[in-house]
């Protein structure tokens, strides 16, 4: 791009314009930092402050909640509601709500184990059946928001209550169904961990992977005559990333190690963002959440996006709760009510999802559910009342919208949307 | 003050005769004639209700005519979809801009029409090249790409939708009120945009209320009253006076009574 560079020689081709402020090295990045804080562009810094202030309390409290056992036991149980907060990001980012999540996962969740223990199908198949039963939910609820134009709110609220009555029809005079322990789905979710061995080298993957696709990166910007980032500062922060993982991982493999459960949240994690964030689907999804007229316009098919985000969003919810039934190797009357429904939703925008559209990342959903997660187990521990544990949540969330709305505003003020 | 309504000298790239669009009872536009030639500016004025965006929505795909002929780049086409219509190489930029606050100023460029790598992946760098190539060729003052349009100025989104509607490299640009919520130094800045577009020897068609921006960039000026063609100056020939009288139809007006005389002529030959 010679014609682009031709103006100055030696500067990247974006880094031209006079009144960009240059801000190089370290200095430079944490100055940037400062100011993306004061502009409210906040990101995850809250949720991180929040969760370093709740082990502190609860550690005081008792220092078994720092434990490899008990985290250990609260990534386990925090996976199932994190893949169907996975689901409720993606709605969010549309700027819509699914209130059913929890009902869903409730229901697909019966549907598998009736399928399997009553009809004798194999575990496989039962799972298939559960999550097409999630899927098909979603294209429902696709179908009444764009041909009928009913609103999510409306249309999720009957779902919650339909199939928390389907719930209660499929499993009929069972109350319970438990599912053979010897089953796949029971064996991966609460028997699954992963050997010491292997979880190091899934760390070491997953950070050179993720360092040589920045260098690659890096290289076909340097290459195009585009600024690249400091190299200094990659490589420090891969290095924190494989310290912190690394040192995470031998913590863990103390006691149990990774579940196979939470090493799947993540995946879908990552595969979320990834998604997100660098295909055209994603790129798309978050034009419609900011401006759906102006991504109409341009030629999107706004539908399609809606009916594979409503799809997505009850195949995910679908899905936890079919793990959330391995995990607890049965399915009741009270698999997938309220308090799911309420944690799923719950955990996205604490995360730092935007309630408003158009903001928010798949890693949201992760940090959220390790909050609320956090949370619970310390109360649990400290062995407080059901009743505290509500009141806690509830102001948890409701601090957690606050800061979105506040930094909205100084978003709005400071000209960054 | 002399008429143009003979086949302009140039070559024109997007020609309309004889378009007719009746909205239920309510006849909107009666046989419309325009001609945009290849790097000329022509303006596009009228009174509220006078068909000004009726006509751009047609030329963009928006509505279909009921009656009439489009011809473009010397062929009788049809313009099915605004989709169809930027193919071809119509453009348009429509007055709320249409851009995404939250995505940055690459994201909004290539909105819909995203570069990939490898089939699946964004192209950011080739998009981010694109982009700056693109803002240079308008000298547009962006100061960086990866700045979300939240924190952009009313003139820079302009700039940027103007350039957006650069990507496919139309023939013909529209413009409606491209200045209509603009200050004076932005206002300044989206006529250069005008010009610059004129250099490149695109068409260009600029609906504005404003004489004064109208004067300093048109070519033409192509008066529209209650969905007639009412009259058509050069612009270099037309007093703001002329041209709004032409617009608000003042009856002991030379422009008016020529404009009828000359359409009763067209009419009988």
């Amino acid at each position: 791009m010679a014609d682009v560079q031709d103006a100055t020689p030696g500067v990247p081709a974006d880094l031209l314009d006079e009144r960009l402020i240059q801000n190089e090295g370290l200095a430079g990045y944490a100055k940037v930092f400062w100011n993306r804080l004061r502009g409210g562009e906040l990101g995850s810094l809250p949720v991180v402050v929040g969760l370093i202030a709740i082990c502190v309390v609860f550690y005081a409290q008792d220092p078994r909640f720092l434990s490899s056992y008990t985290l250990v036991s609260m990534t386990q149980f925090a996976a199932p509601v994190g893949i169907i907060s996975l689901g409720i990001v993606l709605v969010l980012l549309l700027g819509e709500i699914d209130l059913s999540v929890g009902s869903v996962s409730g229901f697909s969740a019966a549907c598998m184990a009736v399928f399997v223990v009553d009809h004798g199908h194999s575990m496989f198949l039962g799972m298939l059946v559960g999550v097409a039963v999630g899927a098909t939910i979603g294209l429902v609820y696709s179908l009444l928001y764009l041909k009928l134009g009913v609103p999510s709110f409306v249309f999720s609220l009957a779902g919650l209550l339909a199939f928390q009555g389907g719930l209660l029809y499929v499993l009929g005079d069972h109350g319970t169904i438990n599912l053979p322990s010897d089953s796949g789905l029971v064996q991966f979710a609460k028997f699954g961990f992963v050997p010491d061995l292997l979880a190091y080298v899934i760390v070491a993957a997953l950070v050179l992977a993720s360092l040589g696709l920045q260098l690659v990166g890096r290289a076909r910007r340097a290459k195009a005559g585009l600024s690249t980032g400091s190299l200094g500062l990659l490589l420090v922060r891969s290095a924190l990333l494989a310290v912190g993982l690394l040192w995470l991982t031998s913590y863990l493999n103390v006691d149990r190690g990774w579940s196979y459960l939470w090493v799947l949240f993540a995946a879908l994690v990552v595969v979320l963002d990834l998604l997100l964030r660098k295909t055209r689907w994603g790129r798309h999804l978050f034009a419609v959440g900011g401006n759906e007229e102006a991504a109409r316009r341009s030629g999107i098919r706004v539908g399609r996006i809606y009916l594979t985000v409503f799809v997505g969003c009850s195949t995910l919810a679908a899905f936890g709760g079919l793990m959330s039934a391995g995990l607890l190797t049965s399915v009741s009357q009270s698999s997938g009510t309220t308090d799911t429904n309420l944690t799923a939703i719950a955990a996205a925008v604490i995360g730092g999802t935007s309630l408003f559209g158009g903001r928010g990342s798949a890693y949201a959903a992760m940090l959220g559910i390790i909050v609320l997660q956090a949370i619970q187990t310390g109360l649990n521990i400290v062995n407080v009342d059901s009743s505290v544990r509500f009141i806690v949540t509830g102001g948890v969330l409701l601090l957690a919208v606050a800061i979105d709305s506040v930094s909205r505003r100084a978003r709005t003020s400071s000209g960054r949307g | 003050m002399t008429m143009v309504t003979e086949s302009p000298v140039r070559e024109s790239v997007l020609s309309l005769t004889g378009v007719n669009k009746r909205f239920g009872a309510v006849q909107v536009l009666t046989d419309i004639h325009l001609e945009v030639g290849a790097g000329e500016v022509v303006a596009l004025v009228g009174d509220n209700g006078a068909g000004k965006s009726t006509l751009v929505k047609i030329m963009s795909g928006v509505y279909q005519p009921d009656g009439g002929d489009i011809r473009f780049d010397g062929r009788s086409v049809s313009v099915p979809g605004p989709a169809q219509a930027q193919a071809m190489g119509i453009a348009t930029v429509f007055q709320d801009l249409a851009l995404c606050d939250n995505l940055d100023v690459v994201a909004n460029l290539f909105l819909g029409r995203e570069k990939l790598v490898g089939g699946v992946a964004l192209d950011e760098v080739a998009m981010e090249n694109e982009a700056w190539r693109l803002l240079r060729s308008l000298s547009a003052k962006i100061p960086s790409v990866r700045l979300p349009i939240a924190s952009l100025s009313g003139g820079q989104r302009q700039t940027v939708a103007i350039a957006r509607a650069l990507v496919g490299d139309p023939k013909v640009v529209m413009l409606d009120e491209p200045t209509a919520a603009l200050g004076v130094a932005q206002t300044a800045e989206v006529l250069n945009l005008v010009e610059r577009l004129k250099e490149q020897g695109r068409g260009v068609v600029l609906i504005s209320h404003n004489m004064a921006d109208v004067q300093a960039v048109a070519d033409r000026v192509v008066v529209l009253r209650l969905g007639r063609n009412a009259a058509e100056f050069k612009v270099a020939e037309a007093s703001t006076e002329a041209l709004v009288a032409a617009i608000t139809g003042a009856s002991d007006n030379v422009v008016a009574a020529r404009a009828a005389r000359h359409e009763g002529e067209k009419n009988d030959g």
